[in-house]
Protein backbone atom coordinates (compact mmCIF):
# COMPACT_ATOMS: atom_id res chain seq x y z
CA UNK A 1 0.00 0.00 0.00
CA UNK A 2 2.39 2.56 -1.23
CA UNK A 3 4.82 3.48 1.24
CA UNK A 4 3.12 1.84 4.33
CA UNK A 5 3.12 -2.33 4.86
CA UNK A 6 -0.16 -3.49 5.93
CA UNK A 7 0.56 -7.03 7.91
CA UNK A 8 -2.99 -8.68 8.84
CA UNK A 9 -2.88 -11.55 10.90
CA UNK A 10 -5.28 -13.72 10.55
CA UNK A 11 -5.25 -17.09 12.23
CA UNK A 12 -4.50 -17.86 15.50
CA UNK A 13 -0.09 -17.29 15.36
CA UNK A 14 1.85 -20.17 16.68
CA UNK A 15 4.84 -19.61 17.31
CA UNK A 16 6.88 -20.60 14.12
CA UNK A 17 4.70 -18.61 12.10
CA UNK A 18 5.55 -15.99 14.16
CA UNK A 19 9.10 -16.47 13.76
CA UNK A 20 8.78 -16.30 10.31
CA UNK A 21 6.35 -13.23 9.95
CA UNK A 22 9.18 -11.61 11.79
CA UNK A 23 11.94 -12.44 9.42
CA UNK A 24 9.81 -11.77 5.94
CA UNK A 25 8.36 -8.54 7.64
CA UNK A 26 12.14 -7.13 8.14
CA UNK A 27 12.72 -8.38 4.25
CA UNK A 28 9.67 -6.76 3.17
CA UNK A 29 10.64 -3.55 4.87
CA UNK A 30 14.25 -3.15 3.36
CA UNK A 31 13.05 -4.52 0.01
CA UNK A 32 9.84 -1.65 -0.60
CA UNK A 33 11.89 0.49 1.38
CA UNK A 34 8.48 1.30 3.42
CA UNK A 35 7.98 4.26 6.07
CA UNK A 36 5.42 2.56 7.76
CA UNK A 37 4.26 -0.45 9.03
CA UNK A 38 0.67 -1.12 9.83
CA UNK A 39 0.09 -4.74 12.22
CA UNK A 40 -3.47 -5.51 11.92
CA UNK A 41 -4.16 -8.22 15.04
CA UNK A 42 -7.97 -7.59 15.07
CA UNK A 43 -9.24 -11.30 14.30
CA UNK A 44 -6.46 -12.24 16.74
CA UNK A 45 -8.34 -13.78 19.82
CA UNK A 46 -5.83 -15.59 21.58
CA UNK A 47 -2.37 -14.47 23.04
CA UNK A 48 0.31 -16.08 24.95
CA UNK A 49 3.25 -14.00 26.39
CA UNK A 50 5.76 -15.07 23.45
CA UNK A 51 3.39 -14.00 21.02
CA UNK A 52 2.73 -10.98 23.36
CA UNK A 53 6.87 -10.27 23.14
CA UNK A 54 6.73 -11.07 19.27
CA UNK A 55 4.14 -8.29 18.49
CA UNK A 56 6.26 -5.84 20.44
CA UNK A 57 9.61 -7.19 19.01
CA UNK A 58 8.16 -6.66 15.63
CA UNK A 59 7.00 -3.22 16.41
CA UNK A 60 11.00 -2.37 17.63
CA UNK A 61 12.27 -4.07 14.44
CA UNK A 62 10.25 -2.02 12.17
CA UNK A 63 11.51 1.03 14.12
CA UNK A 64 15.12 0.34 13.73
CA UNK A 65 14.62 -0.23 9.95
CA UNK A 66 13.35 3.15 9.81
CA UNK A 67 9.54 2.38 9.12
CA UNK A 68 7.07 3.72 12.34
CA UNK A 69 5.20 0.55 13.00
CA UNK A 70 1.70 1.08 14.47
CA UNK A 71 -0.39 -1.88 15.89
CA UNK A 72 -3.68 -1.83 15.28
CA UNK A 73 -7.28 -3.60 16.25
CA UNK A 74 -6.29 -5.25 19.77
CA UNK A 75 -9.16 -7.15 20.86
CA UNK A 76 -10.30 -5.92 24.47
CA UNK A 77 -9.52 -9.85 25.49
CA UNK A 78 -6.25 -9.61 24.34
CA UNK A 79 -5.45 -6.52 25.69
CA UNK A 80 -6.51 -7.61 29.24
CA UNK A 81 -4.50 -10.78 28.83
CA UNK A 82 -1.34 -8.95 27.56
CA UNK A 83 -1.66 -6.24 30.68
CA UNK A 84 -2.04 -9.61 32.97
CA UNK A 85 0.95 -10.64 31.74
CA UNK A 86 2.31 -7.82 32.66
CA UNK A 87 3.45 -7.18 29.24
CA UNK A 88 2.23 -3.13 28.56
CA UNK A 89 4.44 -2.94 25.19
CA UNK A 90 6.05 0.24 26.21
CA UNK A 91 6.92 2.62 23.33
CA UNK A 92 4.59 0.40 20.72
CA UNK A 93 2.04 2.73 19.05
CA UNK A 94 -1.51 1.64 18.99
CA UNK A 95 -4.54 2.54 17.46
CA UNK A 96 -8.07 1.39 17.45
CA UNK A 97 -8.44 0.14 13.52
CA UNK A 98 -7.14 0.44 10.05
CA UNK A 99 -8.26 3.61 9.67
CA UNK A 100 -7.08 5.53 12.62
CA UNK A 101 -3.68 3.62 12.31
CA UNK A 102 -3.34 5.09 8.38
CA UNK A 103 -4.05 8.68 10.01
CA UNK A 104 -1.76 8.27 13.31
CA UNK A 105 0.39 6.87 10.66
CA UNK A 106 0.98 9.76 8.17
CA UNK A 107 0.60 12.11 10.88
CA UNK A 108 4.03 10.46 12.39
CA UNK A 109 5.52 10.98 9.16
CA UNK A 110 4.66 13.93 8.81
CA UNK A 111 6.26 15.44 11.74
CA UNK A 112 9.40 13.54 11.02
CA UNK A 113 9.39 16.46 8.74
CA UNK A 114 9.99 14.32 5.42
CA UNK A 115 8.18 15.24 2.06
CA UNK A 116 5.18 13.10 2.08
CA UNK A 117 2.37 15.17 0.74
CA UNK A 118 -0.48 16.78 3.27
CA UNK A 119 -4.07 14.64 2.93
CA UNK B 1 -43.72 -50.68 63.52
CA UNK B 2 -43.66 -47.65 65.15
CA UNK B 3 -43.40 -45.35 62.25
CA UNK B 4 -47.15 -46.83 61.58
CA UNK B 5 -48.37 -45.62 65.40
CA UNK B 6 -46.65 -42.18 64.02
CA UNK B 7 -49.15 -42.23 61.16
CA UNK B 8 -52.09 -43.22 62.87
CA UNK B 9 -51.75 -40.91 65.38
CA UNK B 10 -51.30 -37.71 62.56
CA UNK B 11 -54.20 -39.19 61.02
CA UNK B 12 -55.96 -39.32 63.59
CA UNK B 13 -55.61 -36.41 65.79
CA UNK B 14 -54.47 -34.37 62.85
CA UNK B 15 -56.69 -31.57 62.98
CA UNK B 16 -55.82 -30.95 66.48
CA UNK B 17 -52.74 -30.85 65.85
CA UNK B 18 -53.21 -28.52 63.49
CA UNK B 19 -55.09 -26.43 65.22
CA UNK B 20 -53.20 -26.22 68.18
CA UNK B 21 -50.13 -25.49 66.09
CA UNK B 22 -51.16 -22.55 64.35
CA UNK B 23 -52.51 -21.37 67.97
CA UNK B 24 -49.07 -21.39 68.72
CA UNK B 25 -47.46 -20.01 65.77
CA UNK B 26 -50.20 -16.81 65.88
CA UNK B 27 -49.15 -16.95 69.47
CA UNK B 28 -45.12 -16.80 68.94
CA UNK B 29 -44.71 -14.96 66.28
CA UNK B 30 -45.67 -11.67 66.91
CA UNK B 31 -43.15 -10.04 65.74
CA UNK B 32 -43.30 -11.57 62.42
CA UNK B 33 -47.67 -10.16 62.27
CA UNK B 34 -48.28 -8.85 59.07
CA UNK B 35 -45.34 -10.16 57.18
CA UNK B 36 -47.10 -13.21 56.61
CA UNK B 37 -51.02 -14.17 57.07
CA UNK B 38 -53.07 -16.17 58.97
CA UNK B 39 -54.65 -17.61 56.25
CA UNK B 40 -51.09 -18.47 54.83
CA UNK B 41 -49.84 -20.17 57.99
CA UNK B 42 -52.72 -22.11 57.97
CA UNK B 43 -52.14 -22.95 54.71
CA UNK B 44 -48.57 -23.75 55.31
CA UNK B 45 -49.01 -25.69 58.15
CA UNK B 46 -52.15 -27.84 56.56
CA UNK B 47 -50.00 -28.68 53.54
CA UNK B 48 -47.00 -29.76 56.27
CA UNK B 49 -48.95 -32.24 58.27
CA UNK B 50 -50.80 -33.14 55.26
CA UNK B 51 -47.25 -34.28 53.61
CA UNK B 52 -45.83 -35.59 57.14
CA UNK B 53 -48.52 -37.87 57.25
CA UNK B 54 -48.01 -38.96 53.97
CA UNK B 55 -44.50 -39.48 54.38
CA UNK B 56 -44.02 -40.89 57.75
CA UNK B 57 -46.90 -43.59 55.96
CA UNK B 58 -44.31 -44.89 53.69
CA UNK B 59 -40.58 -43.87 55.17
CA UNK B 60 -37.97 -44.77 57.74
CA UNK B 61 -38.42 -41.48 60.23
CA UNK B 62 -35.48 -40.03 60.21
CA UNK B 63 -34.20 -40.83 56.86
CA UNK B 64 -35.41 -37.72 55.34
CA UNK B 65 -33.33 -37.72 51.85
CA UNK B 66 -35.43 -40.56 50.74
CA UNK B 67 -37.91 -40.85 47.85
CA UNK B 68 -40.91 -40.55 49.97
CA UNK B 69 -40.36 -37.04 51.06
CA UNK B 70 -39.41 -35.74 48.49
CA UNK B 71 -42.53 -33.42 47.96
CA UNK B 72 -41.79 -32.68 51.86
CA UNK B 73 -38.32 -31.45 50.95
CA UNK B 74 -39.81 -29.18 47.58
CA UNK B 75 -42.54 -28.01 50.10
CA UNK B 76 -40.11 -26.75 52.37
CA UNK B 77 -37.65 -25.04 49.65
CA UNK B 78 -40.44 -23.30 49.23
CA UNK B 79 -41.56 -21.86 52.83
CA UNK B 80 -37.87 -21.28 53.06
CA UNK B 81 -37.59 -19.50 50.20
CA UNK B 82 -40.74 -17.63 50.80
CA UNK B 83 -39.57 -16.59 54.03
CA UNK B 84 -36.68 -15.47 53.02
CA UNK B 85 -38.57 -12.79 50.73
CA UNK B 86 -40.92 -11.38 53.46
CA UNK B 87 -37.86 -10.77 55.52
CA UNK B 88 -37.65 -13.63 58.55
CA UNK B 89 -34.90 -14.42 60.51
CA UNK B 90 -33.19 -18.05 60.62
CA UNK B 91 -34.29 -18.86 63.61
CA UNK B 92 -38.09 -17.69 63.38
CA UNK B 93 -37.86 -19.84 60.08
CA UNK B 94 -36.59 -23.11 61.58
CA UNK B 95 -38.65 -23.11 64.52
CA UNK B 96 -41.50 -22.99 62.42
CA UNK B 97 -40.80 -26.48 62.52
CA UNK B 98 -39.92 -27.07 65.85
CA UNK B 99 -42.82 -25.37 67.30
CA UNK B 100 -45.01 -28.46 65.93
CA UNK B 101 -43.04 -30.47 68.56
CA UNK B 102 -45.47 -29.55 71.63
CA UNK B 103 -48.96 -30.17 70.11
CA UNK B 104 -47.37 -33.50 68.03
CA UNK B 105 -45.98 -35.20 71.42
CA UNK B 106 -49.22 -34.14 73.29
CA UNK B 107 -51.34 -35.96 70.60
CA UNK B 108 -48.44 -38.97 70.77
CA UNK B 109 -48.62 -38.97 74.72
CA UNK B 110 -52.60 -39.73 74.31
CA UNK B 111 -52.22 -41.67 71.76
CA UNK B 112 -49.28 -43.99 74.34
CA UNK B 113 -51.45 -43.65 77.43
CA UNK B 114 -49.51 -45.05 80.47
CA UNK B 115 -47.17 -46.73 78.69
CA UNK B 116 -43.62 -44.78 78.83
CA UNK B 117 -41.75 -47.28 76.88
CA UNK B 118 -43.48 -46.52 74.08
CA UNK B 119 -44.29 -43.11 74.52
CA UNK B 120 -40.15 -42.12 75.20
CA UNK B 121 -40.04 -44.38 71.52
CA UNK B 122 -42.32 -42.39 70.14
CA UNK B 123 -41.28 -39.07 71.34
CA UNK B 124 -38.00 -39.76 70.18
CA UNK B 125 -38.34 -40.98 66.74
CA UNK B 126 -40.64 -37.55 66.27
CA UNK B 127 -37.62 -35.51 67.56
CA UNK B 128 -35.67 -37.36 65.31
CA UNK B 129 -37.64 -36.40 62.52
CA UNK B 130 -38.76 -33.04 62.94
CA UNK B 131 -35.02 -31.90 63.88
CA UNK B 132 -33.85 -33.10 60.45
CA UNK B 133 -36.78 -31.27 58.92
CA UNK B 134 -36.10 -28.18 60.66
CA UNK B 135 -32.32 -28.80 59.32
CA UNK B 136 -33.42 -28.91 56.31
CA UNK B 137 -35.53 -25.54 56.54
CA UNK B 138 -32.27 -23.79 57.92
CA UNK B 139 -30.27 -25.45 55.11
CA UNK B 140 -32.75 -24.37 52.24
CA UNK B 141 -33.36 -20.39 54.28
CA UNK B 142 -29.69 -20.29 53.91
CA UNK B 143 -29.39 -21.23 50.27
CA UNK B 144 -32.19 -18.51 49.32
CA UNK B 145 -30.20 -16.18 51.31
CA UNK B 146 -26.80 -16.08 49.51
CA UNK B 147 -29.02 -16.88 46.24
CA UNK B 148 -30.46 -13.06 47.17
CA UNK B 149 -27.13 -11.82 48.27
CA UNK B 150 -25.57 -13.30 44.96
CA UNK B 151 -27.91 -11.56 42.44
CA UNK B 152 -27.77 -8.44 44.37
CA UNK B 153 -24.27 -8.26 44.21
CA UNK B 154 -24.16 -9.07 40.36
CA UNK B 155 -26.46 -6.03 39.75
CA UNK B 156 -24.44 -3.69 41.77
CA UNK B 157 -21.85 -4.59 39.50
CA UNK B 158 -23.76 -3.90 36.92
CA UNK B 159 -24.99 -0.43 37.67
CA UNK B 160 -22.05 0.67 38.95
CA UNK B 161 -19.69 0.79 36.00
CA UNK B 162 -21.58 3.08 33.47
CA UNK B 163 -19.84 4.35 30.22
CA UNK B 164 -20.96 7.27 29.04
CA UNK B 165 -20.59 8.92 26.07
CA UNK B 166 -19.09 12.54 26.32
CA UNK B 167 -18.50 13.57 22.71
CA UNK B 168 -17.84 12.24 19.29
CA UNK B 169 -14.68 9.75 20.30
CA UNK B 170 -14.37 10.94 24.19
CA UNK B 171 -16.16 8.45 26.62
CA UNK B 172 -15.60 8.57 30.40
CA UNK B 173 -16.27 6.24 33.24
CA UNK B 174 -17.48 7.92 36.46
CA UNK B 175 -16.36 5.38 39.23
CA UNK B 176 -18.36 5.18 42.19
CA UNK B 177 -17.14 3.11 45.61
CA UNK B 178 -14.60 1.12 46.27
CA UNK B 179 -12.41 -0.96 43.67
CA UNK B 180 -11.67 -4.26 44.37
CA UNK B 181 -10.35 -6.75 41.88
CA UNK B 182 -13.56 -8.19 40.56
CA UNK B 183 -15.02 -4.50 39.90
CA UNK B 184 -11.85 -3.13 38.35
CA UNK B 185 -11.64 -6.57 35.51
CA UNK B 186 -16.03 -5.95 35.00
CA UNK B 187 -14.94 -2.27 34.63
CA UNK B 188 -12.02 -2.35 32.36
CA UNK B 189 -14.55 -5.37 29.95
CA UNK B 190 -17.13 -2.54 29.81
CA UNK B 191 -14.84 0.15 29.24
CA UNK B 192 -12.84 -1.71 25.91
CA UNK B 193 -15.97 -3.12 24.77
CA UNK B 194 -17.12 0.70 24.80
CA UNK B 195 -14.42 1.51 23.37
CA UNK B 196 -14.52 -0.89 20.65
CA UNK B 197 -18.22 -0.40 19.95
CA UNK B 198 -18.00 3.62 19.93
CA UNK B 199 -14.23 3.68 18.57
CA UNK B 200 -13.52 6.53 20.85
CA UNK B 201 -9.99 7.80 21.06
CA UNK B 202 -9.95 9.08 24.58
CA UNK B 203 -11.68 7.47 27.27
CA UNK B 204 -11.75 9.63 31.28
CA UNK B 205 -11.82 8.05 34.31
CA UNK B 206 -13.20 9.59 37.01
CA UNK B 207 -12.61 8.11 40.87
CA UNK B 208 -14.34 11.02 42.19
CA UNK B 209 -16.55 9.10 43.62
CA UNK B 210 -13.74 6.49 44.98
CA UNK B 211 -13.23 6.71 48.85
CA UNK B 212 -9.80 5.37 48.66
CA UNK B 213 -6.56 4.91 46.76
CA UNK B 214 -4.17 2.55 47.93
CA UNK B 215 -1.51 0.76 46.22
CA UNK B 216 -3.76 -1.91 44.91
CA UNK B 217 -6.59 0.27 43.64
CA UNK B 218 -3.58 2.14 41.83
CA UNK B 219 -2.58 -0.79 40.22
CA UNK B 220 -5.87 -1.45 38.96
CA UNK B 221 -6.21 2.07 37.65
CA UNK B 222 -2.78 1.39 35.95
CA UNK B 223 -3.47 -1.75 34.47
CA UNK B 224 -6.88 -0.19 32.83
CA UNK B 225 -5.32 2.62 31.55
CA UNK B 226 -2.07 0.25 29.86
CA UNK B 227 -5.02 -1.97 28.47
CA UNK B 228 -6.74 1.31 26.67
CA UNK B 229 -3.86 2.06 25.68
CA UNK B 230 -2.39 -1.32 24.01
CA UNK B 231 -6.33 -0.89 21.84
CA UNK B 232 -4.94 2.28 20.51
CA UNK B 233 -7.24 4.86 23.12
CA UNK B 234 -5.95 7.39 25.09
CA UNK B 235 -6.83 7.54 29.03
CA UNK B 236 -7.18 10.39 31.42
CA UNK B 237 -7.80 10.21 35.09
CA UNK B 238 -10.07 12.74 36.65
CA UNK B 239 -11.45 13.82 40.13
CA UNK B 240 -8.19 13.49 41.94
CA UNK B 241 -8.96 15.21 45.32
CA UNK B 242 -7.04 16.47 47.23
CA UNK B 243 -6.33 13.54 50.12
CA UNK B 244 -5.96 10.79 46.89
CA UNK B 245 -3.15 12.87 45.68
CA UNK B 246 -1.03 12.98 49.11
CA UNK B 247 -1.91 9.67 49.29
CA UNK B 248 -0.46 8.17 45.99
CA UNK B 249 2.54 10.61 46.47
CA UNK B 250 2.94 9.02 49.81
CA UNK B 251 2.54 5.36 48.66
CA UNK B 252 5.57 5.80 46.17
CA UNK B 253 2.39 4.87 43.41
CA UNK B 254 4.44 5.92 40.00
CA UNK B 255 1.63 7.70 37.63
CA UNK B 256 4.20 8.82 34.92
CA UNK B 257 2.78 8.45 31.60
CA UNK B 258 -0.73 8.44 33.12
CA UNK B 259 -2.61 11.69 32.89
CA UNK B 260 -4.65 13.00 35.63
CA UNK B 261 -6.59 15.72 36.27
CA UNK B 262 -8.04 17.29 39.21
CA UNK B 263 -11.89 17.05 37.59
CA UNK B 264 -13.85 15.72 35.15
CA UNK B 265 -14.36 19.54 33.45
CA UNK B 266 -10.71 19.77 33.14
CA UNK B 267 -9.93 16.47 31.39
CA UNK B 268 -13.00 17.15 28.87
CA UNK B 269 -11.25 20.13 28.03
CA UNK B 270 -7.75 18.61 27.67
CA UNK B 271 -9.85 15.39 25.42
CA UNK B 272 -11.56 17.94 23.20
CA UNK B 273 -8.28 19.49 22.70
CA UNK B 274 -6.78 16.64 21.76
CA UNK B 275 -9.66 15.15 19.55
CA UNK B 276 -9.90 18.95 17.92
CA UNK B 277 -6.36 18.98 17.23
CA UNK B 278 -6.39 15.61 15.74
CA UNK B 279 -9.53 16.32 13.81
CA UNK B 280 -7.34 19.52 11.95
CA UNK B 281 -5.33 17.52 10.04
Amino acid sequence: MGEFLLVTIQVDMHDQMALKLQDDLSNAIIKNASRGVLIDISTLEMVDSFIGRMVADISSIGKILGAETILVGMQPAVAITLVELGLSLPGVATALNVERGMVLLRRKIDADGTDVSER
Amino acid sequence: MADATMSNVLKKSGKEIHASWTRDLAGNQSAGKGRISATELDQQTAEFIKLLTAASEHATAGDISSAEFKPMRDFLDGVSRSRVAQGFSSDETASFIFSLKKPFFAALRTDAGKDADVLADQVWRATELLDALGLHTVKAYQKSREEVINRQQREMLELSSPVVKLWEGIIALPMIGTLDSARTQVVMENLLQKVVETGAQIAILDITGVPTVDTLVAQHLLKTVTALRLMGAECIISGVRPQIAQTIVHLGVDLQGVTTKANLADALALALKRTGSSLKQ
